[in-house]
């Protein structure tokens, strides 16, 4: 499996290797491979059906828990199965739908990347290598929707999206480690064979809490909800790509693949149900009032989100077979739908509801297909939709707990689905023919992706136990990590829930033909919309990251002032006054030495070292301030020369002379001290200095009698000759025991040098 | 002495705190010169100041406990060097600096365009 990985990541960098120009079917090839991979895993259909799992490990650090660690159960097949077929549509169709946009190569280098990062996602093991592709998922996205960066629109949309998805999967990497914590594992096989355990601990609520923020920003529950909407700023085949089968379908499956570990508590079935239900409404309810059909299909996509998490959190075995239909029954009308849009817009030019109509007569395929992946979303027979919204009323109807709230806000949900999927119909392809600049026609492989999905929703509506038997068993099971047997029919005879359903039915179509014939009503609705929800969660988001910015700028502004000689001002005073508080938190000590003047040479030394140091730091004239720097520079090594310090003496010597000639040849060239400051800095700079310096005396004073003992230095005096043939220890330390010491040391000079070098080479600007 | 020595090393603190203070660039560096002596100096006296031993050591076993301690000799060694070529780079940069726009003000370092 990690190979597979290796073909997404190796492939997506070749993209770059061929030039367009040359080879103009590269998202054909992609396609391919993406279909071959798809075929491999359909191979594996078999072994997993059978009950098996496969897991591939490759240790990485195992004394920290970190392997790279695959899983192909029947849940990751599933979705592997999704991604790559899918996967492989969307590049057929993007081939075409791409062909007028520059920068293809990076679109579909991100595109692919992106497969592979999903990829990994749903066959992690290991929950810490599932975050790092979850990441990779969320900022690939980032990229693929800010693809148009030119567009303002496009840049904030994607900013949003990488901002919650990244913002949720830091807080779900907390989560597992918190959880992580109670099994000392981060594997997920642990994890469930642990499960009463994390179950039972102090760390669980919190822990479930945590990975439900991420699992629901990443799969836009509300109240994160609203980046989706944002993110179909992105080219059409990544909004087809990204609501069908991969990144918000992620929080789905790490909930259903933890279901096992984290499920089953009421926590888990109160929580997330409740998230669910109001992502689904919400979903809905603003699905009707939008005019623009990208804009329909994503919050269609948020109601089915909320449909599955509503699912996954109800928490029984019928619910996570309507799940995980569902899962497949959207993927397919999803995907159909976002390229009929992209195909419609392509062709006409227009998103708008409004300047849409009479379609059908000029993309008479398209219509039929629209008319399917329509009739599954509305949930109506013979669609595999309609197989799922029985499944989905039957779980509800069954659902312990909350159940007849939920069932009454699915209904209402479902009603308007069927509103949206009629009206959507009616105005897209039915009624007046809208004002298009040419008459718009459907060549092109446009077609081919959402014709053949649209089929497959048919198919397996009449034949549903095809991909029941096959593929929804097997991953009901590694949920349920029991044998389970499943029969799904598109008849269920007359009951309860088929009532239900032809009562949906009814209103949706109603309501349908409420607003199709009242236009009126719709705007209307549109504004109450607009005045009950003054509250938009996009504004509210760019209004506290703007105002985070401005800020961040007025501290910067204040903080980051741009005076160098401030920011070394309060350098000094904290660590000045940081000394003095030290010191007189252990100050009561007596002075270590006498004060003498032994030998008379020496103090006279000091003293005019003191001189030479104060004249030059106050006096006017260039000249003077580098010869008094020379002098005290020139005193300081014969203090090291008397103090037994015979090789500082003359480096220091050295060192001075060639800083004296430096600054007596760049004097020359440099202006004379210009009085810059105003006599009030400059007393209030020498109270500083006077703060600082006496409490470095104070420092030398304590440091004087320093009892230490030189183990080290014991070990070099007595080893220098015998060890390193050297009679000098000084010399011996710096050339042979810390000799890679010296090599740092020579290596900062030669930069600097070369620094110099650069700097003072003639060049005239 | 030790304590004329700290006073020193206070001195030349205080010397070079206020000139790294200063508006004037090349004021600036000679208080960094000034800096690095002073700290070389600290170093030095808090390991213990003895006259007249220096660590040479004949081929006979030597006893560490006469003579001074190499080791802070051999760090204040790098130190000083170090010390250099921060200041020769420096210098370079201030000439440069002061080449493109004419000002030895620190102040006016505050944009960094030119």
């Amino acid at each position: 499996m990690l190979n597979i990985l290796l073909i997404y990541f190796f492939l997506s960098l070749l993209i770059f290797a061929v030039p367009s120009k040359v080879f103009k079917y590269k998202a054909i090839v992609l396609a391919l491979v993406q279909l071959v991979i798809f075929v491999y895993f359909f191979t594996k259909i078999p072994i997993i059906t059978d009950g098996e799992t496969l897991i591939s490990k490759i240790s990485w650090i195992p004394e920290l828990g970190l392997n790279l660690s695959f899983v192909l159960n029947g849940l990751s097949l599933a979705f592997a199965l999704l991604i790559t077929g899918i996967g492989s549509l969307v590049f057929i169709y993007a081939h075409a739908y791409m062909k007028s946009y520059a920068n293809t190569d990076r679109f579909f280098f991100f595109l692919f990347l992106f497969s592979g990062a999903m990829l990994g996602l749903v066959l992690s093991e290991n929950l810490i290598q599932l975050f790092i592709f979850w990441e990779l998922t969320s900022f690939l996205s980032f990229l693929l929707i800010a693809f148009f960066h030119e567009k303002e629109s496009a840049r904030n949309a994607a900013f949003q999206s990488l901002f919650i998805t990244g913002f949720g999967g830091l807080i779900l990497l907390t989560g597992i480690i918190l959880i992580g914590g109670v099994v000392q594992s981060y594997s997920l096989t642990e994890w469930i064979n642990n499960a009463d355990e994390i179950r039972s601990s102090a760390f669980y609520l919190p822990g479930l809490i945590l990975i439900l923020i991420g699992a629901f920003t990443k799969s836009a529950q509300f109240p994160f909800h609203f980046w989706l909407p944002g993110a179909m700023q992105a080219p059409t085949p990544v909004s087809s790509y990204l609501h069908s089968a991969t990144m918000v379908k992620a929080g789905f499956f790490l909930l259903a693949s933890l279901n096992p570990v984290l499920g089953g508590t009421v926590e888990w079935t109160y929580i997330i149900p409740l998230f669910g239900v109001i992502t689904m409404l919400v979903g809905a309810y603003f699905a009707i009032t939008q005019t623009d059909i990208k804009a329909i299909l994503a919050y269609t996509t948020i109601t089915a989100l909320g449909i599955l998490i509503l699912l996954i959190g109800v928490d029984t075995k019928l619910s996570i077979k309507a799940a995980i239909l569902f899962l497949f029954i959207h993927a397919f009308y999803k995907a159909t739908l976002f390229m009929v849009a992209g195909l419609i817009n392509k062709k006409t030019g227009t998103r708008e509801l409004s300047k849409l109509g009479g379609l059908a007569h000029y993309m008479p395929i398209t219509f039929v297909v629209a008319l399917l992946a329509l009739f599954s979303m509305a949930g109506l027979p013979p669609m595999l939709g309609f197989l799922g919204k029985e499944l989905v009323y039957e779980a509800n109807v069954q659902s312990p707990g909350i159940a007849s709230l939920i069932l009454i806000l699915g209904v209402a949900a479902n009603v308007l689905m069927i509103a949206v999927s009629l009206f959507f119909l009616k105005k897209v392809f039915l009624g007046k023919k809208g004002n298009y600049s040419k008459n718009p026609n459907e060549k092109g492989l446009f077609i081919v992706g959402p014709a053949l999905l649209a089929t497959l929703s048919l198919f397996f509506g009449l034949f549903p136990n095809i991909l029941g038997n096959s593929i929804i068993e097997p991953a009901i099971q590694s949920i349920f990590l029991e044998t389970y047997h499943i029969k799904l029919k598109l008849w269920h005879g007359f009951n309860k829930v088929f009532y239900l359903s032809l009562f949906t039915v009814a209103l949706g179509t109603l309501l349908f033909y409420l607003i199709d014939k009242y236009p009126k009503l719709l705007e209307n609705w549109r504004k109450i919309n607009n005045k009950i929800f003054t509250i938009k969660f996009v504004d509210v988001f760019s209004n506290v990251m703007d105002n985070f910015i401005v800020f961040s700028k007025r501290n910067n502004r204040v903080i980051q002032h741009g005076y160098h000689r401030y920011y070394l001002l309060t350098i000094i005073v904290v660590t000045a006054l940081l000394l003095w508080f030290q010191v007189f938190v252990t100050r009561g000590w007596e002075l270590p030495a006498k004060l003498s003047f032994n030998p008379f040479y020496i103090s006279g030394l000091i003293g005019i070292i003191m001189v030479s140091a104060i004249f030059s730091a106050i006096s006017k004239s260039r000249i003077a301030t580098i010869i008094a720097m020379g002098v005290a520079g020139y005193g300081i090594s014969l203090i090291f020369l008397y103090y037994s310090a015979i090789d500082l003496a003359i480096t220091q010597i050295i060192v001075e002379t060639l800083t004296v000639v430096m600054f007596v040849i760049v004097l020359q060239k440099l202006p004379r001290f210009a009085k810059l400051s105003s006599k009030a800095t400059k007393i209030r700079d020498l109270a500083i200095a006077l703060v600082f310096g006496s409490v470095m005396t104070v420092l030398a004073l304590k440091a004087i009698r320093l009892e230490l003992n030189y183990p080290i230095s014991d070990f070099f005096v007595e080893n220098s000759y015998l060890k390193a043939y050297g009679k000098n220890v000084v010399n011996v330390i710096l050339v042979d025991f810390r000799a890679l010491d010296t090599l740092g040391e020579i290596t900062v000079l030669t930069i600097a040098a070369l620094g110099v070098f650069v700097l003072l080479k003639k060049k005239k600007v | 002495m030790e304590i004329l020595l700290a006073i020193l090393v206070g001195i030349l603190y205080t010397a070079g705190v206020y000139m790294i203070l200063r508006r004037s660039i090349v004021k600036f560096i000679i208080g960094i010169i000034f800096l690095s002596n002073a700290t070389n100096l600290l170093v030095f006296l808090a390991s213990g100041i003895v006259s007249g031993k220096p660590v040479f050591v004949g081929e006979e076993l030597a006893d560490a406990s006469q003579m001074a301690d190499p080791l802070p000799q051999a760090l204040v060694l790098t130190a000083i060097v170090i010390g250099f070529g921060i200041v020769v780079f420096t210098l370079a940069l201030k000439f440069k600096f002061f080449e493109l726009t004419g000002t030895d003000d620190l102040d006016q370092l505050k944009k960094t365009d030119t």
